[in-house]
């Protein structure tokens, strides 16, 4: 299953890490982010961060949104 | 919310397009469409198909009935993802859920990472994950097996039935009666390969292909920009997900796979044997290879089975087409695997049908 | 092949009903159980009402509550489903050989504590040990008498237009217990165990036009309204994000792969309220501490016979069905 929430980093420890959302914490590892911060959002599948998010974005930032509104 | 999806929906539906077929590969957007209630709003001539991206579903029966075989291995503790545990072999019933019942020792996880702790807390046992899943699942699946290999849990092995989702779409396409106009294209997959790795849908078969995240406006942008291309009659890849997804993907995890797996031939259901399709521990992970460690083998014959879920998963039958569909074949008493796993496309339209 | 006993026969979903329905029924079938209530209202010199509930809960300590105060809010709730005023519990105990008597004496008092919230008393009772192995540490039955003071409450009184209301958050119980269990996740989720009497009290006294009362506990929300318009001319359409939903139990269930709507509750009601009493049982409903968070999440239809159809934020509709099986984690 794809998670569409990301997770926030509030403990680093090498490859562990624990994730938070909505006051929800999972451990995961972060073996495939380059330089995992605090505080940093990531994707998480199986137990793993899979991509660090640039940052929490507003969905609305996005740019095939803003094309989308440019066209409605 | 700045997102307006009555408007989208609208717009979508003025577009001067006639019928039009769209496929989503991935178990997630399935679910989520479904859940959204999607398909009641979607403009009539939109029509939405579930191709081969739910884990379980593409997985044959002949694999799951070895699979079944070696949970009833003495001393063997498997553990697999929830949804696994329902998934009948070729003879109708028969899961892991019921050979758990008959004295199997089967264990969920979330993570490979659990299965590898588990052999750790049982060293008496051999415990076995069952790796299914695209290349979203497989580097964590490597990665579990590297700490494996660095912690030194020798009672812990891989049964892998890891796939990769470009060979697949290939034999889709190449099917006589492959009538899909665009492709909806996994996110997280992505993600790992990046939306370069769906390049060659527009560039060597002429079809749209938008990359897309899993929220209902994720879904609904990249469903509108599919019918865009098609209006405009230019095919070409488009990442609707780059907050997640970009261009070259994640290149550690690349690594991860190269260095645990290497491409294999395998079997999918509905597809048959795809050379380079699946993916198998190298040689020198051949320790903690549940495949070479228990002399069980996966028939190399399909197994028969009465279900149609290969059609479906190719987008040639519809759930409801299906004559075993929600009669002799419902979620509590599956047939077959769309129906079993909370992804597939039949329990998607079983569950969630249009109110 | 011969079927056996599978966990998802114990998960109040379908084939729950089937074992009911196949495999106790035939035997024991006669009027009062085959109502399949909550609870059965007898006759005699009194209306009474009886239930009986099995309790089974691993672990058997979780946030917000255990399997003691589990046993005395479980029966107390059928019995207040029905419209009764409960009164007297039996209480049986299977204990596992080698369980600590430490935590029996815990969760002996936190089931007298629930009691006497609940205002009931426990006059009869047995106690068995089994071998080690034989049992998981502890199995409690409690069956429970309470005297019917508005009687008259059946799912086959609702009516086209009534209202769906439910008392509060959902999902509660079911997320806090499978939490603690997979070890997975840690965070403030907490059980909403909690008996109902008083809150039924109150809003049947008020004389509004109940229809019926279940609550919604193995098979959630979503298992229980399928319940209510089974096989009727009449479906009940919800409304997706009426449902409350506390943001941690939707952040675990999104994390675990599961849906609120079919995730246990332990102190939550589901009623069916004639359209004009509506705004005032709920103001009843919100003015105890069970009913706080209660909420008008559907109303009955003809539009969709025998099904419960939700509207979906994005204004699309999906059929819910009962639960099939137990909610098992989703992949990955």
């Amino acid at each position: 299953m794809c998670l569409a929430v990301p997770l926030k980093l509030i403990e680093i420890d090498g490859n562990n890490a624990v994730g938070e959302s909505l006051g929800m914490r999972r451990p995961l590892r972060v073996d495939f982010i380059e330089e995992p911060k605090l505080g940093d959002y990531v994707i998480v599948h199986a137990g793993f961060a899979i991509e660090r998010l640039p940052e929490k974005q507003a969905l609305e930032d996005l740019e095939s949104w803003e094309e989308l509104r440019d066209v409605l | 919310m700045s997102f307006d999806a009555g408007r989208i929906l609208e717009t979508m539906a003025a577009l001067p397009l006639g019928r039009v077929q769209l496929m989503e590969v991935c178990g997630t957007h399935t679910m989520s469409i479904a859940r959204s209630g999607l398909k009641s709003v979607l403009p009539e001539n939109v029509k939405l198909l579930s191709g081969p991206g739910c884990p379980v579903c593409v997985t044959p029966a002949e694999q799951i009935d070895a699979v079944l075989e070696l949970a009833m291995e003495k001393d063997v503790i498997l553990t697999s993802y929830g949804d696994m545990l329902r998934v009948p072999g070729s003879r109708p019933g028969d899961s892991l859920l019921r050979r758990k019942a008959l004295g199997a020792r089967v264990e969920i996880v979330y993570s490979p990472i659990d299965a590898v702790e588990l052999a750790r807390k049982h060293p008496d046992r051999q415990v076995v994950f069952l790796g299914v899943g695209f290349e979203t699942t497989a580097p964590g699946t490597a990665a579990a097996v590297l700490t494996a290999q660095e912690q030194g849990v020798k009672n812990f092995s891989l049964w892998s039935m890891l796939k990769t989702v470009e060979p697949a779409l290939r034999a889709l396409i190449a099917q006589e009666d492959f009538a899909v106009d665009g492709f909806l294209c996994p996110g997280h997959v992505a993600t790992i390969i990046g939306a370069e790795g769906f390049r060659f849908l527009p560039e060597e078969y002429g079809l749209p292909a938008v990359v897309g995240g899993f929220e209902t406006e994720d879904i609904l942008t990249a469903l509108y920009l599919l019918l865009k291309q098609l209006v405009e009659g230019e095919p070409k890849l488009q990442n609707a997900y780059p907050r997640a997804v970009s261009q070259e993907g994640n290149r550690l995890a690349q690594r991860m796979l190269q260095r645990c797996f290497e491409a294999r031939e395998d079997s999918w259901r509905g597809l048959g044997r795809i050379p380079g399709s699946g993916l198998g521990l190298r040689e020198e992970f051949s320790d903690f290879d549940a495949q070479k460690r228990f002399s069980i083998q996966a028939s190399s014959e399909p197994a028969p089975t009465a279900c149609r879920c290969g059609e479906v998963i190719c987008g040639r039958l519809s759930p409801e087409g299906c004559p075993l569909f929600g009669k002799r074949c419902t979620p509590e008493d599956p047939v077959g695997p769309c129906m079993v796993s909370s992804e597939g496309a039949c329990a998607a339209a079983y569950k969630y049908q249009q109110g | 092949m011969d079927e056996i006993i599978s966990l998802d026969y114990g998960s109040g979903g379908k084939k729950t009903s089937r074992l009911i329905e196949q495999t106790i029924l035939p035997v024991l079938d006669n009027p009062y159980l085959g109502e399949l209530g909550d609870g059965a209202i007898l006759p005699g010199a009194e209306r009474l009402v009886f239930s009986t509930d099995s309790f089974v809960v691993d672990p058997i300590f979780f946030p917000g509550g255990d399997i003691g105060k589990l046993a005395v809010c479980g029966t107390v709730n059928d019995l207040a489903m029905c419209g009764a005023e409960p009164k007297y519990l039996s209480l049986a105990l299977i204990l596992e050989e080698g369980f600590p008597l430490r935590d029996l004496e815990r969760v002996m008092a936190s089931l007298g504590e629930a009691a006497e919230k609940a205002c009931v008393t426990v006059v009869t009772g047995d106690t068995k040990v089994v071998d080690r192995g034989r049992g998981d540490k502890l199995y409690i039955n409690t069956a429970g008498i309470g005297f019917l003071q508005y009687p008259g409450l059946s799912p086959r009184n609702i009516q086209k237009g009534d209202a769906v209301l439910l008392s509060g958050t959902a999902g509660d119980h079911g997320t806090a217990v499978m939490l603690s269990r997979s070890g997975l996740m840690q965070g403030e989720l907490s059980s909403d165990c909690a008996a109902l009497n008083h809150l039924t009290e109150a809003m049947l006294q008020s004389g509004a036009a109940i229809r019926c009362l279940r609550d919604p506990t193995r098979g959630g929300v979503a298992t229980t309204l399928n319940e209510f318009i089974e096989g009727t001319p009449l479906g009940i359409e919800l409304e997706e994000k009426a449902v409350p939903v506390r943001p941690q139990v939707r952040a675990a269930c999104e994390l675990l792969g599961l849906d609120p709507l079919y995730c246990a509750n332990e102190g939550k009601l589901l009623a069916v309220v004639a359209e004009e009493d509506a705004e005032r049982v709920l103001a009843i409903m919100r003015r105890t501490d069970e009913g706080r968070d209660a909420a008008r999440i559907g109303t009955v239809t003809d539009a969709c016979p025998g099904r419960l159809v939700a509207r979906t934020e994005l204004g699309g509709r999906r059929v819910l069905q009962k639960l099939t099986g137990a909610q098992l984690p989703r992949i990955c």
